[in-house]
């Protein structure tokens, strides 16, 4: 009666605690053994390449519009605000330390995930629930070295060059809208941007793209490798809804984490 | 009579099923080694489940898994490398990786697990889709290839290790009556060619009568029979009989809980009824 009582009482947060926690833990453990198989043969090195042209080279263009955009949104508006007081000879400070430090890792990590997070996600459910992932495991390939390690490889070098590459075309929008639209003197822009910048602030953003690829590519594969046991849904109905949870999740941790390393890194 | 060297696999009061839950338990049965052993059963009835239990895709509720004397269900990692080289699997839709050519797909395992120079590994690919009838499908991508065709490449990809047991999950589903018999005749001819043992899950009952040596019926949860074609054929029990002969005797058919719309459908018919020029 006692036993009865308590889960009734303890059992809907216990349960939703204790889930998570499983669920976490699941996926640490899922992060852990990828990493791990990334160095599990030269086979590996072939999947890897071709993982980077689809997450990374095939990224480029949006990353580049997107940059473009940004930069040039934060060259109009910094001028704007910074005119104001007289300021503007700061506008090269304002674009660079936002782009490096916040608007490049978080911004390319997002769209990276609706670009590749989303499409490792439906690769691997679809997989799962048309039995190749159980043929894999019969012809004894281990599916997590198979599929996924690569695809962390990948992630964990193209965030980063493509975080890079962001701030790049994103202090060149800031430029044009900034000097040649708005009339900023171009000299300063380009010295402000040279002197706000440190290593310390080159490696923060760095650092926060490559733990944005671990997060987004481990929930990502993980949600499609695990497609199958998600209760109500299956088929492709699970697929749908494991690529959408697994965007949504990503978003999230994305934002969540990008405050605790900016805490933790300036 | 040669005796086979193909192992046998063995169950012990094995119950399987979903998070805990039994689909069919009280499994005690041997699928002779040499010996092609069809599993059928109605649908629902947990012939693939079963399968997947044996595979090891899943843990056992209970019980035990013997493959040639070694329990699965307590195999080192290594133990159960070495078992899994000796199986091959022939899945329902075939399983063929979509992102590989069927050439690739065919040669996957022998270029993850042997040391085969790339040369002689086309060699047993080319080797095993002309044993299948696919000699002329190398270059193609597995949604290129009819549900057949699909089935053969998962057969050839099945056999490309030269496994001691072969699995199939419905071999014939989805497949018209020639194709099938064409893939039970596939069948037959690989199990003597290989010295295989091999269990196929079907309810596919001219399959079953085409190909078995040993025949599992499960239903009801749990195992109705085990034996040869012949003690099935003669069986009594009315549930075999009804299954064998597809009848429903004993049965109640099923009955409209309600009676059809007949002719008043209301704005849909007479929508339908305007569209079609009908009055």
């Amino acid at each position: 009666m006692a036993e009865k009582a308590q889960s009734a009482v303890v059992s809907p947060a216990g349960l939703v605690i204790g889930r998570t926690l499983d669920e976490l833990g699941n996926l640490f453990l899922f992060f852990l053994e990828s990493v791990a198989l990334i160095f599990a043969g030269w086979g590996q090195l072939a999947k890897t390449v071709r993982q980077i042209y689809f997450i990374g080279v095939q990224s480029v263009s949006v990353i580049a519009l997107i940059g473009l955009f940004t930069g040039m949104v934060m060259g109009m508006q910094l001028y704007y605000a910074l005119s104001t007081f007289g300021a503007d000879g700061f506008l090269g400070t304002g674009v660079a330390l936002s782009m490096v430090r916040e608007l490049a890792p978080v911004l390319s990590a997002i769209m990276l995930t609706g670009r590749a997070g989303s499409a490792m996600t439906a690769e691997i459910g679809v997989m799962r629930i048309s039995e190749q992932i159980d043929a894999l495991t019969i012809m004894d390939i281990n599916p997590k070295r198979y599929l996924v390690a690569p695809k962390m490889a990948a992630c964990l070098l193209s965030f980063p060059i493509l975080t890079t590459f962001f701030n790049l075309i994103a202090m060149w929008g800031g430029w044009l809208t900034g000097v040649k639209l708005l009339g900023a003197n171009e000299g300063v822009y380009w010295a402000r941007v040279q002197d706000a910048l440190d290593w310390g602030d080159i490696e923060g953003g760095l650092i926060k793209a490559v733990v944005f690829g671990v997060l987004v590519c481990t929930i990502c594969c993980y949600e499609g490798y695990f497609t199958h046991i998600r209760s109500g849904h299956a088929g492709p109905e699970g697929v749908s809804q494991s690529t959408t949870s697994a965007v949504v999740k990503s978003c999230v941790v994305i934002l969540a984490a990008d405050y605790v390393l900016t805490s933790l890194l300036w | 009579m040669v005796m086979s060297k193909a192992p046998s696999i063995r169950l012990e009061n094995l119950a399987v099923g979903y998070g805990g839950k039994a689909v069919v338990g009280g499994l005690n049965l041997e699928f002779p080694g040499g010996r092609l052993t069809m599993v059928v059963g109605g649908s629902g009835s947990g012939k693939s489940t079963l399968l997947k239990h044996i595979l090891q895709l899943q843990p056992a509720i209970e019980g035990k898994i013997f493959f040639g004397g070694h329990d699965m269900c307590s195999l080192s990692r290594n133990q159960m490398h070495c078992i899994r080289q000796r199986m091959g699997v022939l899945f329902q839709d075939g399983a063929l990786l979509g992102s590989l050519r069927l050439k690739d797909n065919i040669a996957l395992p022998l270029r993850e697990h042997t040391r085969l120079k790339e040369a002689e590994i086309m060699d047993i690919v080319a080797d095993r889709l002309e044993l299948v009838g696919l000699g002329h499908a190398l270059e193609l991508f597995p949604n290129e290839l009819s549900g057949g065709m699909r089935k053969r490449a998962g057969l050839a990809r099945a056999l490309v290790m030269d496994p001691q047991v072969l699995f199939c999950d419905e071999p014939t589903s989805g497949l018209d009556p020639v194709m099938s018999a064409e893939l039970d005749q596939l069948l037959l001819e690989m199990m003597r060619h290989f010295d295989m043992t091999m269990v196929v899950v079907t309810h596919d009952l001219a399959s079953m009568r085409a190909l078995a040596d040993h025949v599992v019926v499960l239903g009801d949860g749990r195992c109705l029979f085990q034996g040869n074609l012949e003690e099935l054929e003669r069986t009594g029990d009315p549930y075999l009989r009804n299954f064998l002969d597809r009848t429903a005797e004993g049965r109640d058919a099923p009955r409209l809980t309600r009676p059809p719309l007949g002719q008043d459908r209301g704005v849909m018919k007479r929508n339908c009824d305007k569209i079609l020029g009908e009055s």
